[in-house]
């Protein structure tokens, strides 16, 4: 009788866990299948595109948003007639955020003869999965990974900022706006992203006579209490402090230095884009933080506004700024291909070959940035654009 | 020819021919990239299972750590590699050099730790050790290592403060970990690590030491009474096991060009996740180390066209596997209908005829 008890509730654990999957990805299986159905050809007659990100784990928020994004900027490609009359073939791989495991999705999309490759989403697999298509001589666009060593080799581009290129924009616009010349940092020194953008901020600093009264680091374990390095902040008598870091963490940095009473202005970057959707935050606190953003889903113009409406009615979410930056990459790639009059017969080595040239000649207006272009070392020209957040929205400044 | 050298004449006889098959059909290009991009990762685990399994299996201790005396092993070689890319070119020279101090680090890091520790009775070792693990992936995290002409710099804030000159080289930059690792792991040497590996550990069991090690286990009270120095022994394994765990490290660094101290790669999961292919091939049973890590280990991926559902098929392929491996209603089930059994009745009624 107990055992048929415990497998019962075991099996209903089961059934109700397939459940919750289902109701959440029916929607992108459901559109997986049909664009499969639509585009069921051999190989030689469609672009066959690679994706790789983190769909589970504890980043899995990053994968799946580039996931669906890069899946809309596919659908509508593929709607409208494709790509120098073929069309695209997505097939997104899951890395767990592992470095090792990014590798078997590489090698699992080379088995499935990928053209070239839309990833991967975070930055240390990508290092791994750049060595990999570098040997194999694969085009590699990655949206988000933005830690230097992502694009080393001559076939690896971004549509991110680097890590030390926001460091490098974010002291610049504050030297040169004279925001600020005392200037306090707190960042996460256990995080790739963060540190990057910190080194390069306070080198940078010294440029735009900024003076770095502060540098305080926490570290993942140590993300809940900001006190210390705030009153740290304050009696250096920072006027702003910089917060290179995720929103998450920036709220209750917020919220803290709000009960200690010390307001100084605050300036971010990419990073603390989202803040304004975090749970139980007071929105006011965040008046007047200053960001620089390549996206904000609350943009006015018509191509934003027109995805963050495809992309809720698909998916029931706000977009952030990772599924920006894949709607962005699928697009780039097309004009890429275009610009190089590819055929879809052509192998992976030919067309790297000729999108690495295509890449650097074609200018993309995106949803992350207008008049995008690229070098050939890999890094995106764009502007990053400096918002406030004035009564709860983003505005321009 | 004894059973137990039989036995281990199988064992190794079954990683040669697993290595031969391979390479013929590498050779004849009938392998999927996947499967040969999963070669020298199968080949890390298999050395992780058996070093595990020498502290579970064979000295009856528990250690929640291993994925630390990997990382340890990991890095300290990954360092000499990227100091000496340059100077040693003779990559054979350098890898073996590498693996050498990756098995001396981590060995040195188990005389450490299992001299307090393996003193005690009780789980102790396997507090230490889960901390152990914790305390390396995190201390990794914060230290920034650079190399110019005056030597290294060594610093535990940030990179800027390693106040090099001009031309240097940051080694180990925090939190990114060391980036650009030669990527020397090979199938061929993964294979001969394991065998090494096995061979170490075989002989071990079969020896004096091995005996005196297995007496412990069994009976401590009793291996005391005669004379059985229990921390020597203990130690001896317990430290032949963290250098194993350490090769498998530099097998790893080697065979990535990005290497960082996430949870996900020396983290708890990892320790935990070597104790389940030790624990699923038997504890003590070193063929049922390798089957258990290559099966494992290839599951998720042959998973993948699940797509969505591959992680929950997977734990639920695992909860199904540990059942029937030894759950005691499965193990009567299958002693009643195993193929060994069916063919001797078979056989029984044949003479009987």
């Amino acid at each position: 009788m107990k055992k048929a008890l415990s497998f019962i509730l075991a099996l209903s654990m089961v059934v109700s866990l397939t459940a919750c999957g289902n109701a959440a990805t029916s929607d992108s299986a459901a559109e997986g299948t049909e664009a499969a159905a639509t585009t069921e050809a051999a190989d030689g007659t469609t672009f066959k595109i690679g994706g790789i990100g983190p769909v589970t784990g504890g980043a899995a928020v990053y994968g799946l948003a580039v996931k669906n994004g890069a899946q809309i900027a596919i659908d509508e490609i593929n709607a409208a007639g494709g790509v120098n009359g073929a069309q695209l073939e997505f097939n997104f791989q899951d890395d767990e955020h592992d470095a090792e495991k990014s590798v078997n999705a590489y090698n699992t999309l080379k088995d499935w003869n990928m053209q070239m490759l839309m990833g991967t989403v975070t930055s240390t697999p990508c290092i791994a999965v750049a060595q990999e298509s570098n040997n194999d001589q694969i085009f590699q666009l990655t949206p988000s990974g933005s830690s230097v060593p992502c694009v080393q080799y001559d076939n690896a581009f971004r549509i991110c900022f680097s890590d030390p290129n926001q460091g490098l924009k974010s002291a610049q616009y504050i030297g040169e706006n004279g925001l600020a010349s005392k200037v306090a940092v707190i960042y996460d020194s256990s995080d790739v992203y963060s540190s990057g953008i910190y080194e390069k901020f306070v080198e940078e600093s010294k440029n735009q006579n900024i003076e770095v009264v502060a540098a305080e680091a926490f570290t993942a374990d140590s993300k809940t209490d900001f006190t210390v390095q705030l009153q740290k902040a304050k009696d250096a008598g920072a006027e702003l402090v910089f917060l290179p870091i995720y929103y998450s963490e920036a709220a209750l940095i917020l919220a803290q230095a709000n009960t200690m009473g010390f307001a100084p202005q605050f300036f971010g970057c990419d990073g603390l884009d989202g803040i304004l959707t975090v749970e139980n935050f007071d929105t006011k606190l965040a008046e007047n933080v200053m960001l620089l953003t390549p996206f904000a889903a609350d943009a006015t113009d018509d191509l934003t506004k027109k995805f963050v409406e495809t992309y809720k009615s698909k998916f029931n979410e706000t977009p952030n700024q990772f599924a920006a930056d894949a709607y962005d990459a699928i697009y780039t790639i097309k004009a890429a291909l275009e610009e190089a009059k590819a055929t879809p017969d052509m192998n992976a080595q030919d067309l790297c070959e000729v999108l690495k040239t295509a890449m650097t000649t074609i200018t993309i207006d995106g949803l992350t940035g207008e008049g995008m272009s690229w070098t050939a070392d890999g890094e995106v020209n764009k502007a990053p654009k400096a918002v406030k957040i004035v009564n709860g929205v983003y505005t321009a400044m | 020819m004894n059973k137990t050298t039989k036995s281990n004449f199988i064992t190794y006889g079954m990683v040669i021919a697993a290595y031969v098959i391979m390479q013929i059909l590498v050779g004849t290009g009938s392998v999927s990239s996947l499967l040969k991009g999963l070669l020298v990762p199968l080949c890390i685990y298999v050395v992780l299972a058996l070093s595990l399994n020498l502290t579970v299996g064979i000295m009856g201790e528990l250690s929640l750590g291993h994925a630390g005396f990997m990382c340890v092993g990991a890095f300290s070689s990954a360092v000499f590699s990227v100091v000496t890319v340059d100077t040693i070119t003779n990559v054979a020279v350098r890898f073996t050099l590498a693996i050498i101090i990756g098995a001396i680090v981590a060995a040195i890091f188990g005389i450490i730790l299992g001299i307090p520790v393996l003193r005690l009775r009780g789980d102790y070792l396997a507090i230490v050790t889960l901390a152990f693990g914790e305390i390396v992936k995190n201390f990794i995290n914060v230290v920034y290592l650079g190399i110019d002409k005056n030597g290294f710099h060594f610093s535990m804030k940030d990179s800027v403060s390693l106040n090099m000159e001009e031309g240097s080289k940051v080694i180990i930059n925090g939190a990114q970990g060391i980036t650009g690792t030669p990527k020397n792991a090979t199938f061929t040497i993964g294979i001969v690590i394991i065998l090494i590996s096995l061979f170490v550990i075989l002989n071990l069991i079969n020896s004096r030491s091995g005996r005196a090690i297995m007496a412990i286990r069994d009976n401590r009270i009793a291996a005391e009474s005669v004379g059985i120095n229990i921390t020597k022994y203990k130690l001896m394994a317990f430290t032949i096991s963290a250098s194993i765990a350490g090769v498998a490290g530099v097998l790893y660094a080697h065979n990535l060009s990005t290497l960082t101290a996430l949870p996900k790669n020396f983290g708890y999961n990892m320790s935990i996740m070597i104790l389940v292919f030790v624990v699923l091939g038997g504890i003590g049973n070193m063929r049922g180390s390798i089957i258990a890590a290559v099966l494992l280990t290839l599951l998720p991926e042959l998973l993948r066209g699940l797509n969505d559902y591959r992680m929950l098929i997977y734990a639920i392929v695992l909860i199904v596997m540990m059942l029937f491996n030894w759950s005691p209603k499965a193990r009567e089930f299958r002693d009643k209908y195993s193929l060994k059994r069916l063919f001797s009745k078979k056989n029984a009624q044949k003479e009987e005829a």
